[in-house]
């Protein structure tokens, strides 16, 4: 078939043996590839009980059929696993060339199985497979890492890594690849971790076939016009990069501040995408196959570093009350050298520091550093403690801002859903994308159903973002359509210029398979009631479908949107309705039959 | 009447970030575009007061209008 490559590989590190296996064509059309893919694996192999660091949870690093195609911003992967943080299924996605290179050496996907005795690296080359000892590695950073591989591996290699904060079993840990892109949600780098598996490198040389070349270059024609003349994807990303978005939030007063106590940030120009372009940019990044070119390189003192990107500039920045870029910088720098998720990293310090500010936390657990909001020097040091387990309260926080919370008896204060921490947008001022941190699938997110695009961009329109009627089908929509765009291997961000119809022109040009908008739109929502039948089964139940008490019950205090307040209650149940699932939030077996999706 | 006006991303240059507007009588986002020499085309997200509004919206005075080119993220 093409677009794939038809070989799946799994891995045993266990006994440090592996497998080919074909790619199975029907359920790839099912569920497409990546997150779709990796979550059908995890459906079939593995017990949704499982402790997540139990050898017999799997990680499953899935491509999808535009992986590694000239299709706009095709060269993602997916990291499909349980995970540690949230206990749902975690599907954490990344950009660079890694993705593009596993399917240049002719996989689909991977599978990691068991535990390997001492900490291991997996190089491949095509169908070379080999294993080799990491002890020398484990404690190094993902930069050091990298370095260090890359000194015996073949020129041109990708290389993907966990850091200290993977192998210290830190539960927002991410996987890292390409020096500074991550797969950095839902505490992946810590599956990683518990496997002692510490890097892969990977080099391949042969692309995937697609099915029609002379189709595929007209759409990927008029998808990459479509993206240069669409205003964000053309002029405002390239430009200013996603933190660009700083003052848009701020001044609709829905950029939380100081651990979502405040939602107005009166020192955001200081941490802006126009002070990054002006003071702190010294070039543009881009993935593979990308047009846009979003991604920053930046300088902060002596640290040079890819990022920061809209999100980790908010954790480390207004979330923490710090209006010092070069902290914000340095931050995450430091994460990203560490292996961990930003957001959840920025967010665990926020609660960290409001936990301190209520009296919970007291002076003499500091190891002497500072926890006040808005000292961004010791933020920074935080950042490198927590990734090290370096001292008690450190550690504590290398569980995530819930279980932080917890531990002191306050878990209402982690601004998180499903044990996820929330990302940068308020969600009582912006009713859709509130519903849609409620109900995904991997718990706080804001990339499982971007509502901010139409709420607060106007993309593909404009709609009141206090408005509650109607945010139940858009929400639905646009997480559906994500589950296929993170299945197929694109980046989510060309979703701001393309259309269902554009996604699925190309991957009927690249597979040969007849698509419709349709289509694509019935695999999303296969693949989300998939993701929702396995966290049931997990024991993911649906009172879990909410936001942190202080964004539920209170309105929002001060700034542009004081008043406003969450609408979740009215909109849960007309969202179940609108996926076809009970009242109590649950899968019908009429839907589970249509879709295709075993119960 | 005094209105504040914020100007973001691209539309700053040669215009500065933020400004102090005085009308006589009706103020209207479009005026303030016409005054600035920004097409209106140029103009992807105005807020008010933190809020969308319209390009012909009747301004208060002490009104905040935000300004910007089409940008986007996340």
């Amino acid at each position: 078939m093409h677009g794939y490559r038809g070989k799946i590989i799994r891995i045993n590190l266990t006994d440090l043996s592996y497998k080919l296996e074909d790619l199975n064509h029907d359920e790839a059309m099912k569920f497409i590839g990546g997150r779709g893919f990796g979550s059908k694996i995890m459906f079939d192999e593995v017990d949704p009980n499982i402790d997540p660091f139990d050898p017999a949870n799997k990680i499953i690093i899935a491509t999808g059929p535009m992986t590694g195609t000239p299709t706009p911003a095709g060269g993602r992967y997916m990291v499909v696993t349980k995970s540690p943080l949230t206990g749902t299924i975690a599907s954490s996605n990344s950009g660079g060339y890694w993705g593009a290179e596993m399917k240049f050496a002719g996989y689909d996907a991977m599978i990691l199985e068991g535990k390997a005795a001492k900490p291991t690296s997996i190089f491949i080359e095509d169908d070379k497979i080999e294993f080799r000892d990491a002890s020398g590695l484990w404690g190094k950073t993902t930069i050091e890492t990298t370095n260090e591989v890359m000194k015996e591996a073949p020129a041109k290699a990708k290389v993907l890594c966990i850091g200290p904060a993977g192998e210290n079993l830190s539960k927002i840990a991410a996987v890292m690849n390409d020096l500074n892109r991550a797969a950095g949600r839902s505490g992946v780098g810590a599956v990683v971790g518990s496997k002692n598996l510490k890097a892969i490198v990977i080099k391949g040389s042969t692309k995937p076939s697609v099915a029609d070349p002379d189709a595929l270059k007209e759409v990927v024609k008029r998808g990459r016009s479509q993206i240069k003349d669409n205003g964000v994807t053309g002029a405002g990303l390239p430009t200013y990069g996603t933190n660009v978005l700083v003052n848009i939030i701020n001044e609709a007063g829905v950029f939380p501040t100081n651990n979502f106590q405040e939602t107005y940030f009166d020192k955001a120009e200081e941490v802006s995408g126009e002070a990054m372009a002006e003071k702190f940019l010294i070039k543009r990044e881009s993935c593979f196959a990308c047009p846009i070119a979003c991604g920053r390189y930046t300088k902060a003192d002596d640290i040079e570093t890819g990022g920061p990107e809209y999100e980790s500039v908010w954790a480390f920045s207004a979330a923490c009350g710090v209006s010092d870029m070069k902290a914000a910088i340095k931050a995450n720098f430091w994460a990203n050298e560490m292996g961990m998720d930003t957001i959840s990293a920025g967010v665990t310090v926020s609660t960290a520091m409001e936990l301190y500010e209520k009296g919970f936390i007291k002076d003499d657990e500091l190891d002497g550093l500072g926890l006040k909001f808005g000292d961004g020097d010791s933020m920074v040091e935080w950042i490198k403690k927590l990734g090290r387990r370096d001292g008690q309260l450190a550690s504590k926080m290398a569980e995530g801002s819930y279980r932080l919370a917890e531990s002191y008896g306050h878990p209402e204060l982690s601004m998180s859903v499903k044990k996820q921490e929330l990302p940068a947008y308020d969600p009582r001022g912006i009713q859709g994308q509130g519903l849609q941190y409620a109900t995904s699938n991997r718990g706080g997110c804001h990339v499982r159903g971007y509502m901010i695009s139409p709420e607060i961009l106007g993309l593909p329109e404009k709609l009141d973002r206090t408005e509650l009627k109607g945010k139940p089908e858009w929400v639905k929509i646009f997480q559906d359509l994500t589950a296929f765009i993170d299945s197929c291997g694109m980046c989510l961000f060309t979703s701001f210029a393309l259309t269902a119809d554009d996604y699925a022109d190309m991957f009927t040009a690249v597979t040969g398979k007849k698509h419709t908008a349709a289509d694509i739109l019935e695999a999303g929502d296969r693949i989300w009631n998939l993701e929702r039948i396995w966290n049931l089964k997990a024991g993911i139940d649906p009172s879990q479908d909410k936001l942190p008490k202080r964004l539920l019950e209170e309105a929002i205090p001060s700034g542009p949107s004081k008043g406003q307040r969450s609408g979740l209650a009215e909109l849960l149940p007309l969202y179940y309705k609108e996926r076809g699932w009970d009242e109590k939030g649950i899968p019908t077996a009429d839907k589970l039959k249509a879709l295709g999706v075993p119960a | 009447m005094q209105i504040k006006v914020r100007l973001f991303a691209t539309l700053r240059e040669g215009r500065g970030k933020e400004q102090m507007m005085d009308f006589a009588d009706i103020a209207t986002p479009q005026a303030i575009f016409d005054r600035l020499d920004i097409p209106s085309a140029d103009v992807a997200i105005l807020l008010i007061n933190g809020f969308d509004g319209k390009f012909d919206q009747p301004l208060k005075d002490g009104d905040t209008v935000s300004i910007f080119p089409p940008v986007g993220g996340g």
